[in-house]
């Protein structure tokens, strides 16, 4: 593990509840007591209300496939070889995050937007596991 | 909305507009010295002096300062602003801010970028622990083209584009750089040659990608009043407007709708007081090919999703009813990383008549619009030799 070569997340204050429960592959969002969004980038304030109280839930990790790339010239060392997806998934409790898309062909063709997927989980580091999406 | 944004129609002008002396890959140049540059030829084509500028316009951290420091300038009104490409088009929105309050009279604003040489560049780099290095950089971001495709792929998806159509761009906008001597990428250009380079990031190939080189610009800004006893005719400042969304790609709003642009959209064209039709020449930032196609529906050129239809059969190309990126665009004449500034210049000419070749016969209203980030801020400028 201490081989990985790609960039890592360093937490501020207010994502590191996010990380710590990504360690342990749970996937956490922030909610608005206000409000009632669900609220992903973590942060102090609720971007649509303005609210201050944003309490920590658990959330299921399905999504689905909101649009994706097939990145043929990667990232400098960046440790998934090309060709490898970039996605955007839409959880199920609304908000939208940025992922790789895996256990799937990186082929255009064999991708559908809209399809159901599930979060997994790979430890990076001791600290840090990164939310990855699979097929559901 | 109207009535109050049409009282600033007309109220300042672009009195000058130029480049850097060269541009290209220029190892031996500092993006300041692309600043230098640019600045003492506007301020030539301007028929002004150092001295007459008091307000100084660059997009970055210090950048205000820092430029004005380099060219010997002690402004009293700075802006250092930095939106993506797309910010001196907004500088020149607040220029006419400034002026038309009264706290400034002429401004400079100026752009220098050592895109691809990194020559003296101000830093732009993000901490370890800013929101993009934790939630998208782990999952192998690789810059513009990666977050470029992610909205490319949506808007096929919802609206059936497809990747013809988005050569269609890439070779409209060479047939313009082979009018224009100083464009760097001249050769002939197929819809086949764009599908057959090579994939950066699926849908995106190669040849949908803009050019990475160094350049620089600079416009100046004046009152219409001041303007009318500048070198050459004034080119009028009719509409104008500025937004901003997002900043990292994964929180942009909806990937197949530009709504930054249509902010700006909205907003230029009420205070201008025209419409998309009366539009003679386009200059839409072009950094990649789906932009302009999003940024066509945006401005209402064409209805939602139907970019890629209109820009088919070569619309967009010399002889064609839309002219558009007359330069030959980000995508084969220049682009250093923020190429708003070109998009001024060339409208500029245009207006004015002194594109040669390329000139766009009568033309007397230009639009620009100018991209910042992932889709994550836009500005649109609509300018004219005549106030309507």
């Amino acid at each position: 593990m201490s081989e990985y070569s790609g960039p890592l997340p360093v937490p501020t204050p207010e994502t590191r509840p996010f990380w710590e429960a990504a360690r342990r592959h749970e996937l956490w969002l922030q909610h608005c007591r206000a409000c009632g969004a669900y609220v992903f980038y973590p942060r102090a304030a609720c971007p649509r209300c303005l609210g201050a109280e944003l309490e920590w839930r658990r959330v299921s990790g399905r999504g689905r496939l909101h649009t994706f790339t097939v990145v043929h010239r990667g990232a400098r060392n960046f440790p998934l070889p090309a060709p490898y997806v970039i996605a955007i998934v839409e959880l199920d409790e609304g908000p939208r995050m940025m992922t790789n898309l895996v256990g799937i062909v990186p082929d255009p063709a064999k991708i559908t937007i809209g399809m159901a997927v599930e979060v997994v989980f790979e430890d990076v580091s001791p600290e840090i596991a990164l939310p990855r999406f699979r097929p559901a | 909305m109207s009535q109050d944004v049409r009282r600033m129609r007309g109220r300042v002008a672009i009195v000058g507009a130029a480049e850097a002396d060269e541009h290209g890959k220029l190892p031996h140049k500092s993006a300041f010295q692309l600043h230098a540059e640019a600045a003492r030829n506007a301020l030539a084509d301007a028929g002004l002096a150092k001295d007459e500028v008091d307000a100084v316009f660059s997009a970055g951290l210090w950048m205000g300062s820092e430029t004005a420091e380099y060219l010997g300038i002690r402004p009293r009104y700075i802006d250092g602003t930095q939106i993506g490409g797309c910010s001196f088009i907004a500088h020149v929105e607040h220029a006419m801010a400034a002026i038309a309050a009264g706290v400034c009279e002429v401004a400079l604003i100026t752009h220098g970028e050592s895109g691809a040489s990194r020559i003296g560049m101000p830093g732009t780099r993000f901490g370890a622990d800013s929101w993009r290095l934790q939630f998208e950089q782990p999952f192998g971001l690789a810059g513009p083209p990666t977050g470029y495709a992610l909205a490319a792929a949506r808007h096929m998806h919802e609206f059936g584009t497809t990747s013809e159509q988005l050569a269609e761009v890439a070779v409209a906008t060479r047939r313009w750089a082979q009018l224009n001597p100083r464009a760097l990428m001249r050769d002939p250009l197929t819809v086949e040659d764009v599908l057959a380079s090579r994939l950066i990031s699926w849908p995106l190939h190669l040849l949908d990608c803009c050019l990475v080189t160094d350049a620089g610009g600079a416009v100046v800004v004046t009152s219409a009043e001041r303007a009318r006893d500048c070198a050459k005719r004034p080119v009028y400042v009719l509409g104008a407007g500025e937004a901003s969304t997002h900043v990292m790609v994964s929180q942009m709003p909806d990937f197949a709708r530009w709504e930054a642009a249509r902010m700006t959209g909205e907003r230029a064209f009420a205070m201008a007081g025209v419409t998309p039709a009366d539009i003679d020449v386009a200059q839409v930032y072009d950094a990649f090919t789906i932009v302009p196609i999003m940024a066509l529906e945006a401005l209402g050129f064409c209805k939602e999703g139907e970019g890629g239809a209109f820009v088919s059969g070569q619309r967009t190309a010399p002889g064609g009813s839309f002219p558009m990126n007359t330069n030959g665009g980000g995508l084969s004449y220049t682009h250093s990383g923020m190429y708003g500034m070109f998009t001024l210049v060339e409208a500029v000419r245009q207006l004015r008549g002194e594109c040669g070749p390329r000139q766009v016969a009568g033309a007397t209203l230009a639009l620009c619009h100018g991209l910042g980030g992932m889709f994550s801020a836009a500005a649109t400028l609509i300018a004219s030799t005549e106030i309507p």
